[in-house]
C-alpha cells in the first residue's frame, strides 16, 4: 500500500496533517463528522450559525423588496424617474464609506482575536463613525428628494425605492446602536466568551448590509441613473 | 494535536465553523490581515468596474445590465471570502448549504416576480392596442 501511495506524484506529503482529520473521525469525540457521535457543536458555533440562518431570511425579506423595486421600476407616473434624482457621487461615497467600514470592522476581529482591547475599540470605533457618515449622505438625500417633491408617495416607482432603500438604512441604524452596545460591553466586560459572541454576530450583520448595499449600488443606483 | 492544544477557546471545535470564524489565519490566503487587505482591495476594484461599466460608453448599450450583475455577484463572492471567510471545507458544510438554500430563494423571489410579471403587462398589450385602433 505504502509503496503505492509513495508513487502518486501529487501524494500528501505527511509533513503537514490534514486540519480535519477526513476519513479519521470527528475532532470532538469518534464518529465520523457529521454523525453526531461527537455531541453537539460548542455554543459559539452554534450561535453564529443561528445568526447566520436569521441574517440568510433577512436577505429573502429584502429580496421582496427588491423583487418589488424590479416590477414597479419604470412606473413613474409622470414623475421624475431614476436618472433625474440619483446624484451617482454622493452614491459613490456612500458605496467607499460602508466598504471601508466593512474592511475595519474586520480588522476589529483581528484585534479582538488578538484580545487586543485598544485596538478593537479603536476599529469598532471607526466602524461606527464611517456607518453614521453613511446614513447622514442617505438622510440627507431622502430629506432633498422629498423636498423636491419626490417622496414616497409620488409614484409606485418611489414608493418601491424609500421601501428599499429605507429598510436598508434602518438596518444600518439598527446595526450602529448595536455596536454602540458592543463597545460599552466589551469596555466593561472585557473578552468574555458571551461578549465575543455577540461580537461575531456584530461582524457578520455588518458585513451582510454591505452585500445588500452591493445589489442596491448596482441594481438601484447605477442601473437606475443609466442611460 | 499541539497546534489544536494552542488554539483560543473558540476554535476548539474543529468539526465545525462558526460563519464567519477567524479560523484560517495561518496558511491560507483568505485568512488574516492579508485575507482583509486583498478583500477590500477586489472590492474596489469591482466597485470602480460596476461605475465605469454604467456610466462610460465603454460596454455595448443593453449589455450593461448583464455586466452590473456579474460585477454584483463577484463582489458578493469577494465578501463571502475575505470578509465571512466562507470556505468549501467540510468544517463549512451546514454554513454553505444554508447559503445556498438561501441563494435558491432569493433567485426564486426575485426572478420569478420579474418573469410573471413581464408576462403579466405582456398579455396586457392588447388592451392598448384596442383603444389605439
Amino acid at each position: 500500500m505504502s509503496a503505492v501511495s509513495g508513487a502518486l506524484p501529487g501524494a500528501i506529503s505527511p509533513g503537514r496533517p490534514d486540519p480535519h482529520r477526513l476519513g479519521h473521525g470527528s475532532g470532538h469525540g469518534h464518529g465520523a463528522t457529521g454523525h453526531g457521535e461527537g455531541g453537539p457543536a460548542s455554543k459559539f458555533v452554534t450561535v453564529a450559525y443561528g445568526f447566520w440562518i436569521f441574517l440568510l431570511s433577512d436577505i429573502i425579506m429584502f429580496s421582496a423588496f427588491f423583487a418589488a423595486y424590479a416590477v414597479l421600476a419604470k412606473e413613474i407616473a409622470g414623475g421624475p424617474a431614476g436618472r433625474d434624482l440619483f446624484e451617482l457621487p454622493r452614491v459613490a461615497i456612500q458605496t467607499g464609506l460602508l466598504l471601508t467600514s466593512s474592511f475595519t470592522c474586520g480588522l476589529g476581529s483581528l484585534a479582538s482575536h488578538r484580545r487586543d482591547m485598544v485596538w478593537t475599540q479603536i476599529w469598532l470605533l471607526v466602524t461606527g463613525i464611517l456607518g453614521a457618515a453613511f446614513l447622514i449622505l442617505e438622510v440627507q438625500e431622502f430629506a432633498g428628494m422629498i423636498e423636491e417633491g419626490a417622496g414616497p408617495s409620488r409614484s409606485a416607482f418611489l414608493s418601491a425605492f424609500f421601501a428599499l432603500v429605507g429598510c436598508h438604512g434602518l438596518h444600518v441604524g439598527m446595526g450602529l446602536l448595536w455596536l454602540g452596545t458592543m463597545i460599552a460591553q466589551l469596555w466593561v466586560k472585557g473578552f468574555r466568551a458571551d461578549i465575543l459572541r455577540r461580537l461575531q454576530c456584530f461582524n457578520l450583520f455588518w458585513h451582510a448590509l454591505d452585500i445588500i448595499w452591493i445589489a442596491i449600488f448596482t441594481l438601484v443606483y447605477l442601473l437606475g441613473a443609466s442611460p | 494535536m499541539s497546534d489544536r492544544d494552542h488554539r483560543p477557546e473558540e476554535f476548539s471545535d474543529l468539526d465545525d465553523s462558526a460563519p464567519g470564524e477567524e479560523r484560517i489565519n495561518e496558511q491560507e490566503l483568505a485568512g488574516g490581515l492579508l485575507g482583509y487587505a486583498l478583500g477590500f482591495g477586489l472590492a474596489i476594484l469591482l466597485t470602480l468596474a460596476s461605475f465605469v461599466a454604467a456610466q462610460s460608453g465603454v460596454i455595448y448599450q443593453p449589455a450593461i445590465i448583464s455586466a452590473l450583475v456579474v460585477l454584483a455577484i463577484a463582489q458578493m463572492g469577494v465578501h463571502l471570502v475575505f470578509f465571512i471567510h466562507l470556505t468549501t471545507g467540510p468544517d463549512n458544510t451546514n454554513n454553505v448549504l444554508a447559503l445556498a438554500f438561501g441563494v435558491f430563494i432569493v433567485v426564486l423571489v426575485v426572478l420569478g416576480s420579474v418573469w410573471i410579471m413581464t408576462h403579466l403587462n405582456h398579455n396586457m398589450m392588447p388592451m392598448n392596442g384596442i383603444q389605439m385602433q
